[in-house]
């Protein structure tokens, strides 16, 4: 487990420096100057050769990498060129608004989803099994800004039932209130994806030996699958959360973007409006990161659970 | 025309992916038992025929500014009604289907032919070159697909041409990574090594042995990202950074659409009724075409 432990950390790491590396070779891979590219069309020759002071792009090239690397590590990753405030500070305070619309997404979507895909593994080849089916493939199917702008439209524009836009704040049910359209776009792909790795897994489960030896023990049904079954086939969840945390990422700027909500996705959009370089290059850092992390701590969680994957890498 | 040349050895193996025409009409016979299938394979045939004869069936120019009422409901001179700029939506709807299928279509050959030399290289090529390949298609991964296209743009600036780019460098790494593992998984069966032995060089052996074995699930895969590719070319014009106005997209269409969710809901209904469509059929149609040909291949599981 140990060695493991080390190696997944090490591929980390690794894919985290080269994304760093990727980025940085980006910006300067870029035709002209990136000061200019910061500043815009307007800058003056004395703000360019500031910006150059400042970013030590004087600087022989793989001093800079190392330059780069040192602040991200810092936490430093440059000011913000209209508000002057640091990069850190503007992207760290949108991010628990991202955090909270994907946690809730992600846990309707499998508080729905594992019983869905539980029924129908059960009730295989039935009805519900078939509708379940077509609706979850349709689910995932569905770009998920289309959803953000039909819920919109239905249950804000036309129904009015819920607010249209912002985060609200003004109290527990009005956050609730705004958090639920958003939430339900994000999460409604998941629920189909979710339903079908259960019902693929607890069909694999429901043939092994173990669940034949429980019948033929005579153990009631509902302790065969609630107890011996589902435990087993709701881990591969664990990874596939894991990985699906950049599409999270993805549906939730479309969300953000659709219901005006502030967050990670709506800062980087309206900063690439506005080539607002440094708080794109802090947002993606940090959603890089964000993502990594959870993909390596789905691993972790499964080589935990799975002697068989600790010994495949 | 004449029969296309025969080399020796190459008929074996178009066989035995391809097929020859009893395997088709049993293929389609399994494809008419599918309903979801048949419906997706209806989806799709219709929207391609809708955007390949798109300039004989729209009855106005798409970005011709008109002098009739603005955001009208559908009627019989617009059939989708028109927008904001007194546009016929029903001629934007179908000229925006041209260049979703375009962006998918040219970025999907892109990213199939350079998937599959790095992937051959990484599966054939020495190990260190293959661990350097891996992690650096990781780490193309690792960015948040619509994060990365955003960082692209923000350098590149938006276009169509950038969007293409875009979709070409995220999905390399899928079909490298699948080509690597069939490679790999193929070069030590024992023919290739008796073919080898036989003094065969590695570009007969990459060109007519793993080739044509790697690229049949390379298409079924491929042919299930022609959704993913429209919902992302969809999505950065619908943020006003893929496709530049007055083209229209089904992206661009939502993004008018949208700012007048208020005034009207029909825009909006218009431009993403389209893109459920062509996302579903594709889906349903790669979802049966995976099933016949290779039902091992479930990359979601």
């Amino acid at each position: 487990m140990w060695f493991y432990l080390a190696r997944r950390l090490l591929l980390a790491v690794a894919i985290v420096m080269l994304a760093v590396t990727l980025l940085f070779v980006m910006i300067h891979a870029v035709p002209g100057d990136p000061a200019a590219v910061i500043l815009g069309p307007r800058a003056t020759p004395e703000q360019i050769a500031q910006i150059h002071e400042k970013m030590g792009l004087d600087d022989p090239l793989p001093l800079q990498i190392v330059n780069f690397f040192v602040d991200v590590t810092r936490g430093d990753m440059g000011t913000d060129v209209f508000t002057q405030r640091p990069v850190s500070q503007i992207v760290l305070g949108q991010m628990p608004y991202t955090i909270t619309l994907i946690l809730s997404a992600i846990t309707w979507a499998t508080l729905v989803g594992i019983p869905l895909g539980c029924y129908s593994a059960i009730r295989r080849n039935s009805l519900i099994d078939k509708f379940v089916g077509v609706i979850s493939v349709s689910a995932i199917a569905i770009p998920s800004f289309v959803m953000a702008i039909y819920a919109l439209l239905i249950f804000a524009v036309w129904l009015g039932w819920l607010p249209a836009i912002g985060a609200g704040g003004d109290g527990f049910w009005d956050t609730l209130s705004h958090l639920i359209l958003p939430a339900f776009a994000v999460g409604v792909g998941w629920v189909g994806y979710i339903a079908r790795i259960v019902r693929a897994s607890m069909l694999e489960v429901l043939g092994e030996t173990h669940i034949r030896m429980a019948r033929a023990f005579g153990l009631p049904e509902r302790r065969i699958v609630f107890r011996y079954a589902l435990t087993l086939a709701i881990l591969p969840t664990v990874t596939v959360l894991g990985v699906g945390m950049a599409h999270l990422l993805s549906a939730a700027v479309f969300a953000e973007v659709v219901f005006a909500r502030p967050g990670l996705g709506a800062l980087i959009v309206h900063a690439v409006d506005t080539r607002n370089y440094p708080i794109v290059m802090g947002t993606v850092l940090v959603t890089t990161a964000l993502f990594v992390i959870s993909t390596t701590v789905a691993d972790l969680i499964n080589a935990a659970l799975d002697p068989r994957v600790r010994e495949g890498l | 025309m004449p029969p296309p040349d025969t080399t020796h050895g190459d008929t074996p193996a178009k066989n035995a992916t391809h097929g020859d025409a009893g395997a088709f009409a049993q293929h389609w016979r399994q494809l008419c038992r599918n309903p979801l299938g048949l419906f997706g394979l209806a989806l799709v045939v219709l929207i391609v025929l809708s955007a390949v004869f798109a300039d004989f069936i729209v009855p106005f120019d798409a970005t011709q500014v008109m002098a009739g009422p603005r955001l009208a409901p559908p009627s019989w001179d617009h059939l989708m009604g028109t927008d904001q700029l007194g546009r016929d939506v029903f001629s934007r709807v179908i000229m925006g289907g041209q260049v979703a299928l375009l962006v998918a279509l040219s970025s999907l050959a892109a990213a199939l032919s350079a998937g599959l030399i790095l992937g051959l290289i990484a599966g054939f090529g020495p190990q260190w070159l293959d661990n350097g390949l891996l992690l650096l298609l990781d780490s193309i991964r690792a960015f948040p697909v619509i994060i990365f296209a955003l960082a692209v743009i923000t350098l590149l600036g938006p276009s169509l041409a950038t969007v293409i780019l875009v979709v070409v460098i995220t999905t390399i790494p899928v079909y490298a990574r699948v080509v690597r593992t069939q490679t790999q998984a193929l070069s030590n069966n024992e023919y290739i090594l008796a073919e080898r032995a036989m003094g065969a060089g590695t570009g007969r052996i990459l060109g007519v042995h793993i080739l044509p074995n790697v690229i049949g699930p390379l298409l079924i895969l491929a042919s299930m990202d022609v959704p993913l590719i429209i919902a992302l070319e969809a999505g950065l014009s619908f943020l006003g950074m893929g496709v530049r106005p007055p083209t229209p997209s089904w992206g661009t269409l939502l993004n008018d659409g949208y700012n007048y969710i208020h005034n009207s809901p029909w825009p909006v209904i218009a431009g993403g009724v389209p893109i459920i469509l062509t996302t579903l059929g594709f889906t349903f149609l790669g979802e049966a075409l995976r099933d016949i040909f290779d039902p091992k291949l479930r990359r979601d599981l």
